[in-house]
């Protein structure tokens, strides 16, 4: 680590900022030419490179972070055209923070899916790696076009990713999720034209200083574009009514892979908070925080339909479906009061919910294979309905647990399923947001913010308004849905099923899940040092000066010293 | 011209956005391309339209975008033909698998009613 940050702050520092990119494209392209046989070697392979694509992560962000002002940035211009005539790569605290987060579920869900998963189709490995190369580029880069590439790129292996394992029902969720992403697609090219028609510029800086010069006359374009690519963008954050495709998507899909579209949704949220805090910051005269109401419309919306929908699912893959749901509206409606505050609070519960999210898909793939090897499976739970009143849940003589209590007490619990139960337990915490945990931290972080917009004990009149009291209202009464909803789950699977053998539990499936609980509990612990570093992403986000000018500002290297052969040249 | 343009990419948008809420996965994927033809074009359309301007830097003229044409919508473009051309292979593999599967070109895999 120390080695990395030494490197890291030597002259060549600003080739370190396309490395993220770089090392998933070729490692990916390395394992193409490999024989589909040699799987080991090419599972061993991909955890190697997402392994030094996490330390790479946390080396940019502590570098950013060491670097201390509010607007720290590394900068590099892959073609050293001068912005905004060239792309730019720019990593800030935001970025490098989506970096760490991407890196680290991809490592748990790699090496859960080097268990037995990646036997499931071909071409399991690179397709991940090139999911990897889409994700961080489109956390790193500054130029909107470049940034439809990348979300290009990764939306062509998620394709890929979904489908792993075929079947008709992954099948079917693929065909809607193309087809819906594609849609998305062309939505993206039309605001990035239109865009591009009204300022002139593609690059997101130069963006931000075109747009308070737009005149009256074409701004009501600039917004219709805003809005027209905040549609795409908000399609991928899985906001409400566009979120359809998400639970059977999601549930659908193998559970590495699962867990690892876990952060696709948050690069929706990421695009927009980026976008919206630059394009239309304070500075941006008639169009500051456009579309903020918005946003938390969208996501109050969001929230309610995601909570109901925990309460609603009788799956437990749709759960995990629902709590991503859940965690983008709880997200975009706090980004959308614009506080500085409220911002950090929702970045702390990001980290949250996206690790607890993450462990969730595979924990749920752990408990369906024990239900699966053994055990009674009730009608109800075939068919997604609830079971009121059905006649299997009738009484019958052999469901009668006083008889059994006696024999039940003092039986011991085998470890694996010990271990299922109380990574359960983990997850229902962080989702719901109870405390110990970091779940409640975050939305602890988020009503504080909503409460008192000025900072504690500063904000005497400020009082949150109509929607801050029904963002209140809603966070408190989903996590209670949601509470209830896990609830029910693990009474029915790991209470309701003494009839049961023990789970066959490998420790490469349980590391990773027991791995994303522990971070979410090192989050906890450290959570006075990550709310600082989460508070200054916030405030640089905020005020977007430093990032325009960083980038508007980053000079082109000057070309080496020339021999007399290449002078000769014309 | 103006108006040809815009009505050309009104009609595909139109078609295409009809298609693509149809049950049948080849309306779908007819509809996607309609989509994509509109979008290019309209990409290509917010360069400005111009006739008789220089596409490529000619020794002579004054170098502003009053004599030449706007590059950067045509290299959009060209990336987005590229890309929507590789996504639309990729949804007719999928819709073939899916109809091999299911027996039906139904976009949910069913006929309506079943």
């Amino acid at each position: 680590m120390n080695a990395l940050l030494a490197m890291l702050s030597s002259p060549l520092s600003a080739h370190w900022v396309i490395v993220p990119i770089l090392l998933p494209l070729f490692t990916g392209a390395v394992m193409l030419l490999m024989r589909e046989e040699r799987r080991r070697l090419k599972a061993a392979l991909n955890i190697g490179s997402t392994l030094l694509g996490l330390l790479l992560a946390i080396a940019l962000l502590r570098w950013v972070d060491d670097q201390g002002t509010v607007g720290s940035i590394g900068i590099y211009l892959p073609g050293n055209w001068q912005a905004p005539y060239g792309i730019v790569l720019a990593v800030d605290r935001l970025s490098a923070m989506m970096l760490v987060l991407a890196s680290t579920v991809a490592l748990g869900s790699v090496v859960f899916a080097a268990a037995r998963w990646h036997r499931a189709g071909v071409h399991y490995h690179p397709l991940f790696q090139f999911q990897l190369m889409g994700l961080s580029g489109a956390f790193l880069t500054a130029d909107l076009f470049n940034l439809f590439v990348f979300f290009e790129i990764l939306l062509a292996a998620s394709y890929g990713l979904l489908l792993h394992g075929s079947g008709r029902l992954r099948v079917k969720a693929g065909l809607h999720y193309i087809a819906i992403n594609l849609g998305a697609s062309s939505l993206f090219l039309i605001g990035v034209s239109m865009l591009y028609g009204v300022t002139g510029t593609l690059n997101m800086a130069d963006l931000a200083q075109k747009i308070p010069l737009v005149t009256d006359a074409d701004r009501g374009l600039l917004h219709a574009s805003a809005a027209i690519l905040a549609v795409a963008f908000l399609a991928k954050a899985a906001v409400w009514p566009l979120n359809f495709w998400l639970v059977p998507a999601y549930s659908a899909a193998t559970a590495p892979v699962g867990a690892l579209f876990a952060i696709m949704s948050k690069v929706g949220i990421y695009t927009i908070l980026r976008l919206w805090t630059l394009l239309f910051s304070a500075d941006a005269g008639a169009s500051a925080a456009f579309g903020g109401q918005w946003l938390v419309a969208g996501g109050l919306a969001t929230l309610a339909f995601g909570a109901i929908g925990m309460l609603g699912s009788q799956k437990l893959g749709h759960l995990a479906g629902f709590a991503v749901i859940v965690s983008s509206g709880t997200l975009l409606a706090s980004i959308g009061f614009g506080q500085t505050g409220l911002t950090a609070g929702a970045l702390y519960y990001l980290l949250s919910s996206t690790l607890a999210a993450s462990a969730l898909f595979m924990l749920v793939d752990l408990v369906e294979r024990w239900r699966n090897a053994g055990a009674s499976i009730a009608p109800h739970e075939l068919s997604d309905n609830a079971p009121f009143l059905s006649p299997s849940l009738e009484f019958e003589a052999g469901m009668n647990l006083d008889d059994e209590e006696e024999v039940l007490i003092g039986k011991a619990i085998p470890a694996a399923t010990a271990f299922l139960g109380l990574g359960f337990l983990g997850c229902t915490l962080l989702l719901t947001g109870l405390p110990p945990l970091s779940g409640f931290v975050g939305k602890f972080a988020i009503l504080t913010a909503l409460l008192n917009p000025l900072g504690l004990g500063m904000s005497a009149h400020n009082t949150p308004g109509i929607a801050g009291w029904t963002l209140l209202a809603l966070l408190i009464t989903s996590g209670l849905l949601g509470l209830i909803a896990m609830s029910r789950a693990g009474i029915r699977h790991f209470w309701a099923a003494h009839d049961r053998g023990v789970p066959q539990l490998r420790l490469a499936e349980g590391l990773p899940v027991a791995g994303l609980l522990l971070a979410c509990a090192l989050l906890t612990v450290q959570a006075g040092n990550v709310m600082r570093y989460l508070q200054a992403t916030a405030d640089a986000l905020h005020t977007p000066d430093a990032y325009v000018e960083a980038i508007m500002g980053a000079k082109p290297r000057s070309a080496p010293a020339k021999t007399n052969d290449q002078k000769a040249m014309p | 011209m103006e108006l040809l343009l815009s009505l050309a990419i009104g009609v595909l948008t139109g078609s295409g956005v009809w298609l693509l809420l149809r049950p049948r996965s080849f309306q779908v994927i007819m509809g996607l391309s309609l989509l994509s033809y509109a979008v290019n074009l309209f990409m290509f359309s917010m360069g400005r339209l111009s006739i008789d301007r220089e596409p490529v830097l000619v020794p002579g003229v004054p170098l502003n975008l009053l004599h030449y044409d706007d590059p950067i919508p045509q290299a959009l473009v060209l990336t987005a033909i590229v890309i929507g051309f590789a996504m639309t292979a990729l949804f007719l593999v999928v819709m073939m698998a899916s109809r091999g599967l299911s027996g039906t070109d139904h976009v949910d895999g069913t006929e309506g009613g079943q």
